[in-house]
């Protein structure tokens, strides 16, 4: 029986899985071991800063034990949106802790980077020519989006890391990547069904999630056949049963019944779940349908502001059925006092826990049932030394503001910390969301062979 | 006899997470076929009823699809705010599914 089997040891590079669990997947002998390394998840921050979302000690302790793995059993590596959202910064990052392990543990290996940071001035170009389109709820792109991005990468497919894998890389560092892609890669190389392949990549990308119970901090194996895929987690105490991996076909998806890539879109409608063993479960039925031109989607970040928070707990229950009221005068007296500064220029955030400080304008419920609440006063402006003097004043003002009936004339304001404020830096937004069309993937995502 | 039930006494799990930067996206997936089919067929769950829940036009809701392979009931919708942009309250969007929670379903035994 013709079979291709592929282990995801986690969930996201640098989260940890059990050593015990990777050991007994590398026995089922798999022919490639894939991991996703970035997400779009937390926030524009990492792309638009170029930081990583884990530590650089944690990411190193996974890819020891991988690469490790894949060197010894002669098993290519692959990991994908490197560093966190795959741009040259992270991708760089990422390849000096490969450069340590391999000299650490004296590993040799012929690697490919492929790289996934766009041009601006390729942008611009394909701009002009209406090549670009919004995805989703965004607007249209526009050539100030593109000057205005601290860094804009492009979401690979499986496309380039073929190429990778024919000119013979052993292990893949790739930059920005639609998540399955890793994982279907190889058996799309091979002549599997493209359909079945990306469908089992969505599932393996979060490790151990589709799975009972489920994590990303555990490795999953995928057996892909001729006409069917075959999920089973390594760990003896998880399963998965035919729920949890339906359930993890629609998991942060706009629309279940479909899986959208650069290859096309996997039509997962007329899927099968079934139980194939204890603790495995087949899928059949998922048809990939090509698209006839080439969309690559594009993310960039820009940086829009900065900001400093004050965290502040209010007990005293006269003020706290007042809250609105003395939120108003805190920003009246704040207008008043800050009038010679554009009030573009800044913006004043009450998160209030205990009345809806998680939902926002979504929450609906209006009443405030809590005997205790939290404040984070926010305030981002062009500047740090501008947020830091208005988050100040707000403080100063909600703490001594006398509201109507207050008997307790100390102060308003619990703060769990000393200094009160805290300066937290740059705020970021995803400005690019956008699908350019190409005639060729190439003109994104270069590749560099790399004798480690 | 028909008797409301609540959702949460139905499903296996309710959530909501993001579906990229811009999209919001809520799972309501039900213990058993049965169930599911049952839930279905009394059309409680709608577009309307997720616009209504939170407050936004019916435009707003992007999709709202029955899967049956998963047993299950999905909802998108715009996010108030661009994921971690000025104004958010919850980056990873992982707890906006309060509301679906007070869903009662008119139920035959």
């Amino acid at each position: 029986m013709k079979e291709i089997r592929v282990l995801s040891p986690v969930g996201m590079l640098g989260y940890g899985f059990p050593a015990e669990s990777f050991q007994k997947g590398l026995e089922k002998k798999p022919h490639i071991i894939a991991a996703d390394a970035g997400s779009t998840d937390g926030g524009p921050h990492k792309l638009g800063a170029g930081v990583g979302i884990v530590s650089k000690e944690a990411t190193k302790k996974d890819l020891t034990l991988i690469l490790t793995a894949g060197c010894k059993n002669k098993i290519p590596v692959i990991i994908g949106s490197a560093g966190g959202s795959g741009a040259e910064i992270h991708l760089n990052w990422t390849l000096e802790i490969v450069k340590k392990i391999a000299k650490e543990k004296n590993l040799h290996f012929k690697m490919a980077l492929i790289h996934a940071e766009v041009e601006k001035d390729y942008l611009q170009k394909k701009l002009a020519q209406g090549k670009i389109k919004p995805l989703g709820p965004v607007p249209e792109l526009t050539s100030k989006d593109i000057e205005e991005a601290n860094r804009i990468v492009a979401v690979m497919g499986v496309h380039s890391y073929i190429k990778a894998l024919e000119m013979g890389a052993e292990v893949i560092i790739a930059g920005r990547s639609n998540d399955p892609a890793m994982f279907a890669a190889l058996p799309i190389k091979e002549g599997y069904d493209p359909g079945l392949a990306l469908h089992m990549g969505k599932i393996l990308e979060c490790g151990a999630m589709a799975s009972t119970p489920g994590t990303t901090s555990d490795c999953m194996m995928g057996y892909l056949r001729e006409d069917c895929f075959i999920v089973e987690p390594t760990n003896p105490m998880r399963k998965c049963i035919p729920s949890t991996v339906a359930a993890h076909t629609l998991y942060e998806k706009s629309s279940p019944l479909h899986i959208i890539g650069p290859e096309g879109v996997v039509d997962v409608n007329g899927c099968k779940f079934e139980q194939y063993s204890e603790r495995a479960v087949k899928v059949s039925g998922s048809q990939l349908k090509k698209s006839e031109t080439i969309h690559i989607k594009l993310e960039g970040a820009s940086k829009v502001a900065y900001r400093t928070i004050c965290i502040a707990g209010v007990r005293d229950p006269i003020m706290i059925k007042q809250i609105n009221e003395c939120e108003e005068h805190v920003r009246k007296t704040v207008a008043t006092y800050f009038n010679n500064i554009p009030s573009q220029n800044y913006r004043l955030i009450f998160h209030i826990y205990g009345k809806n400080g998680v939902m926002g304008e979504l929450e609906p419920q209006q009443e405030i049932t809590s005997h205790e609440l939290c404040l984070i006063l926010e305030v981002v402006a062009k500047d740090q030394g501008l947020a830091n003097t208005i988050c100040a004043f707000v403080r100063s003002t909600l703490m001594h503001y006398s509201y109507k009936g207050r008997i307790a004339t100390a102060g308003n304001l619990a703060f769990p910390y000393a200094p009160s404020d805290i300066p937290t830096g740059a705020v970021y937004r995803f400005n690019i969301h956008h699908l350019v069309e190409v005639d060729d993937p190439d003109e994104l995502f270069s590749i560099e062979m790399v004798e480690v | 006899m028909t008797n409301e039930v609540s959702i949460i006494d139905l499903v296996k799990v309710i959530r909501s997470k993001n579906a990229g930067p811009f999209e919001l996206t809520f799972d309501i997936i039900f213990k058993d076929k049965e169930t599911y089919q049952k839930v279905k067929k009394v059309k409680v769950i709608t577009k309307e009823l997720i616009a209504k829940l939170y407050h936004i036009p019916t435009e707003k809701v992007l999709h709202f699809v029955e899967f049956d392979p998963a047993n299950a009931i999905k909802a998108t919708i715009v996010r108030p705010v661009d994921s971690g942009s000025v104004g958010e309250t919850d980056v990873y969007g992982a707890q906006q599914h309060a509301p679906l929670l007070d869903i009662k379903i008119p139920y035959q035994k």
